[in-house]
């Protein structure tokens, strides 16, 4: 017998496929191997708060309304992060990455996902405390255009700021943090310096392909809103574009042991998710 | 286990006065005890794994923290990792994201126990512990919805009493029973 809820689920489930088919045919965002329950959560979230009739209508909005298209994919995309998220990991980073890249005459660095940015200016303080940032390019990639205009910004509000202070401080950072940014009542804005080495674009880790090589690859947080398939596919991704002895770095949750491509890649700093790519 | 249902595996959330309340389960929880147990703690986003290790260290069944696309298991109790939301897909495993907090938490109770309906169905039961919020409400309600048992903890006993009080006019549970009941009853699945 199917009860009455079984049934309702089932064709929120039809009507959801279908939504991001649409996404997909129209945009080219592919949300079809991302993790079914966090979709579906975000978007009976935003069917919610949108006064629409059904999910089919959403269907039809985001097809004819672009603006309606982008906040779907905010919704989707999750962007939250923040200044020096986990701590240990960037102090891993210091001691045991920064060293190797030090020894390099140029460095390449691979912001894969980076939302609105804090990620990547947090390692270009890192990189500038120790003297590594006038030769390094730094890459920051994200498939939202929305996030990426955020990013290119470097502007906070300023109640973030004590949060970041003290990450930046447990990070093992140097000096003050308020020598990066300039705070007025409701924003702080980073420093020029910092965004002098970092280019922003527009990149998808599952429609796009590699676009240079790199010394270090940093994709945190990202991975875990991708079915198994997609993340070998996004991993396979990051082997291309690392030579032996290139360094990849996942987030805290995230893990290459379940990987297919476990065996090309070496733990550096496991705990940390920290990684580099065997020489063949 | 007699006429009685056959159940896949148990959800459990809890908040202020939760790790002593989880201890008490644990203290009387049966060692043979076989379906998957999966908790939401509300806890500070930089703890470490204590209550993990440290319901491990009860020695009844084996306890650890939840990872990506990890399918729980009878015999295990997974705890969901401070600072991130943990979901159930179709196929019963576990996602966790960073999105962001629901009900002013991370993990949410309401996350865990709304996508373990869906993936349970009527095979889930949903156990509210104490907390000093409404969390775990909603998804209570889903639960029961779904056809699934819903338990919660006796708010007379309750360290804080709001978020037991709050599940049990929003969903009519079940049980309203005492840890130690709660306890004897998930030991007459074995
Ligand atoms: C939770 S944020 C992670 C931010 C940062 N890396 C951190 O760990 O704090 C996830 C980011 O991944 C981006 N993202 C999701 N799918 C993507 C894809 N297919 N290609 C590129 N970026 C993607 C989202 O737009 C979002 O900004």
């Amino acid at each position: 017998m199917k009860k009455k809820e079984e049934e309702i689920i089932e064709n929120q489930d039809v009507e959801i496929k279908l939504l991001i088919e649409a996404l997909y045919l129209k945009y080219g965002y592919d949300f079809r191997n991302y993790s079914q329950a966090h979709l579906k959560r975000r978007i009976l979230n935003r069917f919610q708060i949108s006064g629409l009739n059904s999910i089919t209508e959403m269907t039809y909005k985001a097809i004819y309304d672009p603006a309606f298209t982008d906040q779907l994919l905010m919704d989707l995309s999750i962007t939250v992060t923040e200044m020096f998220r986990d701590p240990s990991f960037y102090k891993a980073l210091r001691q045991s990455v920064l060293p190797v890249l030090r020894t390099y005459p140029r460095v390449t660095v691979w912001h894969a996902g980076c939302a609105s940015g804090e990620e990547v200016y947090s390692m270009a303080i890192m990189l500038k405390e120790e003297g590594l940032l006038h030769k390094t390019q730094i890459y920051a990639t994200d498939f939202n255009p929305v996030i990426l205009r955020n990013a290119k910004k470097a502007q906070y509000p300023i109640s973030r700021i004590k949060e970041f202070t003290v990450s930046y401080q447990k990070a093992g950072g140097k000096r003050s943090f308020s020598d990066y940014y300039t705070a007025d009542d409701e924003t702080a804005l980073l420093h020029e310096s910092l965004k002098k080495n970092v280019v922003f674009a527009n990149h998808n880790l599952v429609t796009d392909s590699v676009f240079a090589e790199m010394n270090l690859v940093i994709c945190r947080n990202v991975l875990i809103y991708f079915n198994k398939q997609l993340q070998d596919r996004v991993i396979e991704l990051f082997m291309e574009s690392l030579p032996g002895g290139g360094f990849l770095c996942l987030g805290s949750k995230e893990n290459l042991q379940f990987s297919v491509h476990y065996n090309a890649f070496e733990p550096v700093v496991n705990q940390e998710r920290i990684y580099i790519k065997k020489y063949l | 286990m007699g006429a009685k249902k056959k159940y896949q595996a148990v959800v459990i959330g809890s908040s202020a006065g939760g790790l002593n309340a989880l201890k008490v389960i644990f203290g009387e929880l049966d060692k043979r005890f076989q379906l998957p147990v999966v908790i939401v703690q509300h806890m500070s986003p930089d703890a470490d794994n204590y209550l993990a290790s440290f319901l491990d260290g009860m020695k009844k069944i084996r306890v650890k923290e939840a990872d990506e696309k990890e399918i729980p298991t009878g015999g295990f109790a997974y705890i969901a990792p401070p600072n991130y939301h943990l979901l159930m897909e179709k196929d019963c495993s576990f996602t966790l994201t960073v999105g962001e907090r629901v009900n002013y938490a991370r993990p949410s109770i309401d996350v865990l126990f709304e996508t373990a309906a869906e993936a349970y169905g009527d095979g889930l039961i949903g156990i509210i512990l104490t907390g000093a919020n409404n969390d775990g409400s909603h998804g209570l309600k889903k639960i029961k919805e779904m056809g699934g048992l819903t338990i919660v903890q006796d708010p007379e006993e309750s360290e804080s009493v709001s978020m037991p009080r709050s599940a049990i006019e929003t969903v009519n549970p079940d049980h309203v029973f005492k840890l130690k009941e709660i306890a004897k009853f998930l030991n007459s699945f074995i």
